[in-house]
């Protein structure tokens, strides 16, 4: 992380913040090798967002929580290369670990109803680290930790300072994760579905917070959630994830108006529309997410998808850049916009309206 | 409501099994739990299986306690010398061709006298919990499902006898009850057995009390109220059944603990009496010949020990097998 | 529940505990005097009689014993011509046993602390099997037994330590510990297994929880994790089960103070019973009963002092 460690060739403070390459990341158990991440690449500049969306079990989680080297040696393996700032850190022990931790890169989590200690006051849960890495004393880690809540938006700060968490709203108390997380002016944030476990009205409010502080901060942040409409207006990039593969990725614009993978497609339909008209179906993806012990040789989303062909099952399609778009990848045999899935899609929507037909006649008593 | 009518212990395994899976392996819940639905976690005790499997210490405990229970059936049959009998010139001797154990400080087989006390040692064990699990087991039933008036009255009443150390309040109603010198060995045992058991009634009534509280809020049994069955009778089919091996797993701990309290009773002279062998009354009384005669104290010791340790480990299994939630003693 | 009303139930449970001990003359078999003072003259007997109160209904007995025990009267020991108070024993006695609790149960926590702590931390490894086993098998040694086979090895055998007897501590610092090494241990060996394997799993459920990770994350050492993050919530459950443990801990004094002939209320007890000091006997068993009532009540108290979440807000 100092100028010294950097490889010859990068110059600190220029190039990707974050590169990852080919990282895998293994569970046992007692049925076999969980595959939770497989090859995954991509790499984030210093102070942008991306965006890790997939479902529950696409292993998004997991892979952020291998980048911060948080899972438990005992047992996951890892492979393939984490580089930041220019050294591959995918091979460090908890201790040279400790060293990032907090400085370099910090966690938001999910609930944080259960990421605070909850015998801790919440000043003692900030201070601690300020004093472990900035060798503060008490008095000046207390006037920064103050500090620090106030700028996360919290109330009476200096009055909230010795308050345990159970005396905070979930909003609240998220605002502290923020802020513990924040203390030690970390270059890369990871937030795990940050705002999943709270009040819609909140969730804006948090990430607009996130993104404030990160443009003040200059920090780098991968925001990982299951809804695509969370990082749709925040991201720099998305990369979609299902079964442990990123299966597309571009910058978010691109993403947006040219989506390739059907997986995505089916993400975007799951979002809540504003401008649809009120009751419409949100669209759930059917099926079951994907089988990672023994997968089978096809592509995974293959089972769920409604344009897949045989070939899909018989063959798993690799990750490739669009045509004359090397930003823009994604891993499909039949993108959405192909021929063939063009023709299932008007003959879905075609069966659709009959069926639509059909249900009403019958409202009719024909 | 109709797929939950089923109160097989069995399901709640696997549903608290899949919940309690989450947070057993950090950060991977989310991937490991979508890709193998039940998985077993990691053991979580180290001891015996989580899953509640018998395994190789399980068949070893039940090998151990079939044999005792076996031996203190037959001592009458077997080719055992009388536990009463004095060898004179043999007093305090240690193990040797015709007495394997060696002999106490009259002369008596020591083999004989720790075949013949496991027959007291046993009694005052299983009687002492059965005491306790009828009254104890019965209180906690009906309290836990009828509650309202009944539980606020017996609960608190409950409570209080455990206001006393148990082996105090053993002590004292043993030492009372027995208190005149002619007591016949027969009734002292029904003595010490009845004073152990009052000891065990709230804790097998307080078990028994909040299992079966969990249970009768199920929809099996809300299910079996709005058909119309009768109290009793759901209490008795439906929800006795689920809260038994809760009560069992404890009982096996109780019948460790009540062999030992008797031990514990004659350090203080009020549990068997002598000439008469107990477990507890051997190794009370062989501390008088610690050092002439050690074996005494190191035989009896180690087959109480091993006893205990094998109830203990079956209480253990047990309590895996049905998922039974400690604590809340 | 508010202080008042655990005074209240402290005071409840103080008559209930007390009202039981008086109820075990009542249940004796026969004449209490017969069983005091058995070679009594039929005048000294009178005199017995009046002295217990014996000819009064049981509920003024109660009155009368419980007005003098508050006031320090614990009845008397009787013989055939005399009597003598039992406060006098008592006085030496209790404290005696009061720091046999206190030192097995330090030394209990001092080696369950740091065992349950490191078991957690390295949750299925050699060190974690280990000791949760031995802990297991630990729970298993009856503590009669346990006192006998430590003396015989460790004080017969070895002859490391003195294998009976009592010195204060203000008499011979170094004596005093020599003989309170073998009954401590007794008592502390299962209580450490109890505390351990308790410690262990409530561990092992809070480092799964997400501040842990959260602690980790910002660079915590593992010490402090351990010690500062994940140590402080499972030691409420370690205090509770501590306060509980309590109870089987003065019925382990009590044994281990007969076998290793030390000077507490297990002794007093013991030869209260041996001669038949029925009076004595119930004057015992209730100040070691109150005792237990009122650890329970610290405990209760201090319990709701260290946890911030305010009583029922406990999640687990």
């Amino acid at each position: 992380m100092t100028s010294e460690e950097t490889p010859v060739g990068t110059l600190p403070g220029t190039g990707a913040l974050l590169d990852v390459r080919d990282l895998s990341t293994k569970f046992d158990s007692p049925r076999g090798a969980v595959r939770a991440v497989s090859n995954v690449s991509l790499s984030l500049e210093r102070g942008q967002t991306l965006g890790i969306v997939g479902e529950s079990g696409s292993g998004k989680s997991v892979l952020s929580r291998t980048i911060m080297g948080l899972l438990p040696r005992s047992t996951a393996s890892v492979t393939g290369e984490i580089i930041f700032e220019g050294e591959d850190i995918s091979g460090f022990s908890d201790d040279q670990y400790r060293q990032f931790w907090g400085t370099e890169m910090a966690m938001i989590f999910q609930d944080p109803m259960t990421a605070l200690n909850p015998v801790m006051k919440i000043g003692k849960q900030i201070t601690e680290s300020l004093r472990r890495h900035m060798g503060m004393d008490r008095t000046t880690a207390h006037d920064t930790a103050v500090e620090l809540l106030r700028s996360v938006r919290i109330p009476e700060p200096a009055k909230r300072f010795d308050v345990y968490p159970h005396q905070l709203s979930g909003g609240m108390r998220q605002r502290v994760v923020i802020a513990v997380a924040l203390a030690c002016g970390p270059r890369l944030l990871l937030a795990d579905e940050p705002t999943t476990a709270l009040d819609v009205t909140i969730q804006a409010q948090i990430l607009d917070l996130l993104e404030d502080q990160q443009r003040e901060r200059y920090m780098a942040m991968i925001l990982v959630t299951h809804d695509l409409g969370v990082v749709a207006g925040r991201a720099h990039k998305i990369a979609v994830m299902y079964a442990g593969r990123i299966v597309e990725s571009a910058p978010t614009r691109k993403l947006f108006a040219d989506m390739k993978m059907p997986y995505t497609e089916a993400l975007m339909s799951a979002i809540p529309r504003l401008d649809a008209p009120p009751h419409t179906k949100l669209s759930a993806i059917r099926g079951r997410p994907p089988q990672l012990v023994n997968p089978g040789p096809g592509c995974a989303f293959a089972p769920r998808c409604p344009y897949a062909r045989d070939l899909c099952s018989e063959e798993r399609p690799v990750l490739r850049p669009v045509e004359d778009d090397p930003d823009h990848l994604f891993a499909c045999h039949y993108p959405v916009d192909s021929a063939e899935s063009i023709e299932i899609k008007d003959h879905l929507r075609a069966e659709q309206m009959v069926a639509e037909a059909a249900g009403g006649g019958d409202s009719d008593g024909w | 409501m109709t797929e939950h009518v089923d109160p097989d212990p069995e399901h709640t395994e696997a549903e608290t099994r899949g919940v309690g899976l989450a947070p057993s392996v950090i950060g991977t819940a989310e991937a490991v739990g979508v890709a193998i639905g039940d998985t077993v976690p990691e053991d979580p005790e180290g001891k015996p299986d989580a899953k509640g499997k018998i395994g190789i210490g399980g068949w070893l405990a039940i090998s151990w306690l079939g044999l005792i229970v076996a031996l203190a059936l037959l001592a009458p049959v077997l080719p055992l010398h009388d536990p009463l009998e004095q060898f004179s010139g043999l007093a305090s001797s240690g193990p040797q061709t015709g007495h394997p154990l060696g002999t106490d400080a009259l002369g008596r087989d020591m083999l004989s006298r720790v075949i013949w006390g496991s027959r007291a040692s046993l009694a005052i064990g299983l009687g002492a919990i059965t005491f306790g699990m009828l009254i104890g087991g019965f209180l906690g039933l009906v309290t836990g499902f009828f509650k309202g008036r009944v539980d606020a009255i017996v609960t608190p009443l409950m409570s209080l006898l455990l206001a006393i150390p148990q082996f105090v309040l053993a002590l004292s109603l043993v030492t009372v009850l027995a208190a005149s010198a002619d007591v016949s060995d027969t009734r002292r045992i029904l003595v010490v057995i009845l004073g152990l058991g009052i000891t065990t009634i709230p804790i097998l009534g307080r078990i028994t009390r909040a299992n079966t509280f969990s249970w009768s809020e199920r929809e099996f049994v809300t299910a079996a109220e709005a058909v119309g069955a009768r109290k009793g009778r759901i209490m008795i089919r439906s929800v006795l059944p689920n809260v038994f091996p809760a009560m069992l797993s404890i009982a096996m701990l109780g019948v460790g603990l009540a062999m030992i309290a008797e031990g514990g009773l004659s350090v203080f002279g009020v549990g068997v009496q002598l000439p008469q062998p107990s477990w507890g009354n051997i190794i009370a009384e062989g501390r008088n010949q610690l050092r002439r005669a050690p074996h005494i104290v190191i035989f009896t010791s180690v087959v109480l020990f091993l006893t205990v340790l094998a109830l203990n480990f079956l209480g253990d299994v047990i309590s895996k097998r049905f998922d039974v939630r400690e604590g809340q003693l | 529940m508010g202080l008042l009303r655990r005074l209240l139930q402290l005071i409840v449970t103080v008559v209930a505990v007390t009202f039981f001990s008086a109820l075990l003359l009542q249940l004796l078999p026969g004449d209490p005097v017969e069983v005091l003072a058995p070679f009594s003259s039929e005048e000294q007997r009178d005199v017995i009689r009046e002295d217990l109160g014996l000819d009064d209904p049981f509920v003024v007995r109660y009155a009368g014993w419980l007005g003098g025990f508050v006031t320090g009267d614990m009845g008397n020991y009787y013989t055939v011509s005399s009597k003598r108070p039992v406060s006098d024993r008592v006085a030496d006695a209790l404290p005696i046993s009061l720091q046999l609790m206190i030192y097995s149960q330090l030394i209990s926590l001092a080696f369950a602390i740091p065992v349950g702590v490191y078991a957690a931390a390295r949750k299925g490894r050699i060190f974690d099997k280990f000791s949760n086993a031995t802990a297991f098998a630990m729970l298993a040694i009856p503590n009669f037994a346990l006192a006998l086979l430590l003396q015989y090895f460790l004080g017969v055998k070895w002859q490391l330590f003195p294998t009976s007897g009592y010195t204060k501590i203000t008499e011979d610092p170094s004596m005093h510990f020599q003989q309170m090494v073998l009954p401590c241990v007794t008592l502390a060996v299962g209580q450490f297994a109890v505390y351990m394997r308790l410690l262990r799993s409530d561990m092992i459920a809070t480092l799964q929880q997400d501040f842990i990770l959260l602690a980790k994350s910002k660079g915590m050492s593992s010490r402090r994790i351990l010690f500062r993050h994940a140590l402080r919530p499972s030691s409420l459950t370690l205090l509770t089960v501590a306060g509980l443990s309590v109870g089987t801990l003065i019925g382990g004094a009590l044994i281990v103070e007969v076998l290793f002939q030390i000077p507490g209320m297990g002794l007093m007890l013991a030869e209260a019973i041996a001669t038949r000091q029925m009076v004595a006997f119930q004057s015992l068993i209730a100040i070691v009963a109150i005792l237990y009532v009122l650890v329970n009540f610290g405990v209760d108290l201090l319990y709701s002092a260290l946890d911030p979440r305010i009583r029922h807000d406990r999640t687990r």
